[in-house]
């Protein structure tokens, strides 16, 4: 599929968030090239996690919460007053920490979101983009003989693996991580970060990680959160390398967090 | 020194074994009931059990012989009316209380379906009665109904909303991050991840609903003759065990043991499939 080729796929402008009363994020200024890898790193509570999910509003389903300022994606602000959420989480798509298959076969994760959204038309077309999303999540060959068996029979690694075929299934533009892989072994992580440097030559990544030399590993730009602020954004090398802040310097060198 | 530590083990040890040992003393009482009354059951029902008991009608009064199967069918299209009313209501019912929590309205409903849990069905047989039978004009399979499923919907509502809740929150997310509306999540994720809690919420209903005899009394009022008509009273197992143990008849007596054998074997069985069925919760990463 087509794609304008923009260089710039997400800007966030002066974006503030709260919780209630509580400020969980200030004055957030961050710029998301498009195709390529963006980490959010920083201690718990500092609010990526929170970034995250403002891009593709599911913060929508906490009450009690307020911004300031602006996400753009694609030259529209996510927050607009026509904005069809909908069609914008079809535009972003999202990998959880816990992988959350749903109880349905292998085939129907896949294939529910192209068909409640209805992108195909015919059973052949929509078994043909089940196929292509699995072999995109480099699942396929697993599980390519038993796709009407439960999904909830596979491993963690298969299951977040198969999460990200789902979200693939609706041809999203960019694809938002949120700690992807924390709660797998150490295999299974390096297919994720595998399939993430693959990934990133069709979609625009955020990945949020706590795992430092994921970060490292897998982002071609880092962005260091500390208590709801952007502390500091750059090149995966140079923040790596030669951050200009103490307290990203601080941080990846393991003294906190 | 030593010794004092070991003086403090041993009579810490001691007291763990003798409440250890009262607890599985506990546990042992609360079993012998139902031993006990299995026992009975056996003892005094199984020689009534025969081809007969589950085909023929009750023998007329004096007689001997005879058999529950027209209780067997009234039995069973009770349970199956009140199924089909009060599921469907009930379900729903549970899963608004667990999607709309704190709102108002949930938190008054919930508060009526305890309260309701706790009603003696009698005053459920009564209620149904003046409602229903009153205005009908008749004791009827329906007012029967209506009465199981008065008892069934804030049963199966409660277990509903509880086996929503216990749906990890990760799997609405992943629903909602697709684009799905709030309905459809509930509906095509939340629901299907929920089925096996609910469908073991609903078999104990049934299980409990089967053997009610108290809603039954003055709505399906029994009935000595096949029936099957919604309008018209029909018989049902509890109310003919109830009817056969207070007549003087030996064989009215043996009946009523044998039947009332049957039907905690079938309550049995819908229990121990519930157990079954609940061995496959959702399971994710």
């Amino acid at each position: 599929m087509e794609r304008p080729d923009e260089t710039i796929s997400l800007e966030a402008k002066n974006f503030s968030f709260w919780y209630g009363s509580n400020r969980a994020l200030t004055n957030i200024d961050l710029t998301v090239p498009a195709r390529q890898v963006t980490a959010l790193i920083g201690p718990s509570g500092c609010g990526k996690s929170t970034f995250l999910r403002s891009i593709n509003r599911m913060n929508d389903l906490i009450p009690n919460i307020r911004y300031e300022g602006d996400i753009i994606l694609d030259g529209e602000s996510v927050f607009r007053a026509d904005q069809d959420v909908v069609l914008l989480r079809r535009k972003v798509g999202m990998v959880f920490q816990k992988s959350n298959p749903f109880p349905k076969s292998i085939f129907d994760n896949v294939a529910y979101g192209p068909r409640v959204n209805r992108l195909v038309d015919g059973k052949r077309a929509l078994e043909d983009l089940v196929e292509h999303s699995l072999k995109r999540a480099a699942l396929w060959e697993e599980v390519k003989d038993r796709l009407g068996k439960s999904a909830l029979g596979l491993s963690g690694g298969q299951q977040q693996r198969l999460c990200i075929a789902r979200a693939l299934a609706v041809n999203p533009e960019v694809l938002l991580m949120d700690e992807p892989a924390s709660a797998l072994d150490p295999i299974a992580t390096q297919k994720i970060e595998e399939l993430v440097y693959e990934l990133k030559s069709e979609y625009t990544i955020v990945i949020v990680t706590h795992n430092m030399q994921q970060a490292a590993r897998v982002s071609d730009r880092t962005a260091f959160f500390y208590l709801g602020e952007l502390i500091e954004v750059g090149n995966t090398e140079d923040i790596f390398t030669n951050p200009k802040n103490e307290q990203t310097e601080a941080y990846i060198t393991g003294r906190f967090g | 020194m030593t010794t004092r530590v070991e003086t403090l083990r041993s009579r810490r040890s001691a007291i763990s074994t003798v409440m250890l040992g009262l607890t599985g003393v506990a546990a042992f009482v609360v079993v012998v009931p139902l031993l006990l009354i299995f026992y009975y059951l056996i003892s005094s029902g199984a020689g009534a059990l025969n081809l007969d008991f589950f085909l023929r009608l009750p023998a007329p009064v004096g007689e001997t012989g005879g058999g529950m199967a027209n209780a067997f069918l009234g039995t069973s299209l009770l349970v199956l009316y009140a199924a089909l009313m009060g599921i469907p209501i009930a379900v729903a019912a549970g899963v608004f209380l667990a999607e709309e929590r704190s709102t108002l309205l949930a938190r008054l409903v919930r508060f009526v379906a305890d309260v309701m849990n706790g009603i003696p069905s009698i005053v459920v047989g009564i209620f149904v009665w003046a409602w229903v039978v009153v205005s009908m004009g008749r004791f009827s399979l329906l007012a029967g109904s209506v009465a199981l499923a008065v008892m069934l919907i804030p049963m199966v509502a409660r277990t509903t909303e509880e086996m929503v809740r216990l749906v990890p929150k990760e799997l609405r997310e992943g629903g909602r991050a697709l684009g799905f509306t709030r309905w459809r999540t509930t509906l095509g994720i939340i629901l299907p991840a929920a089925r096996s809690g609910i469908l073991t919420g609903i078999l104990v209903a049934l299980a409990r609903i089967a053997g009610e005899t108290a809603p039954l009394l003055f709505t399906a009022f029994g009935n000595p003759f096949w029936e099957w008509r919604l309008n018209e009273p029909v018989s049902s197992l509890p109310l003919l065990i109830y009817q056969y143990a207070i007549s003087p008849y030996e064989d009215w007596h043996r009946q009523a043991w044998a039947a009332s054998l049957v039907l905690i074997c079938l309550v049995l069985v819908v229990s121990l499939i519930a157990r079954v069925i609940i061995k496959t919760p959702y399971r994710g990463g």
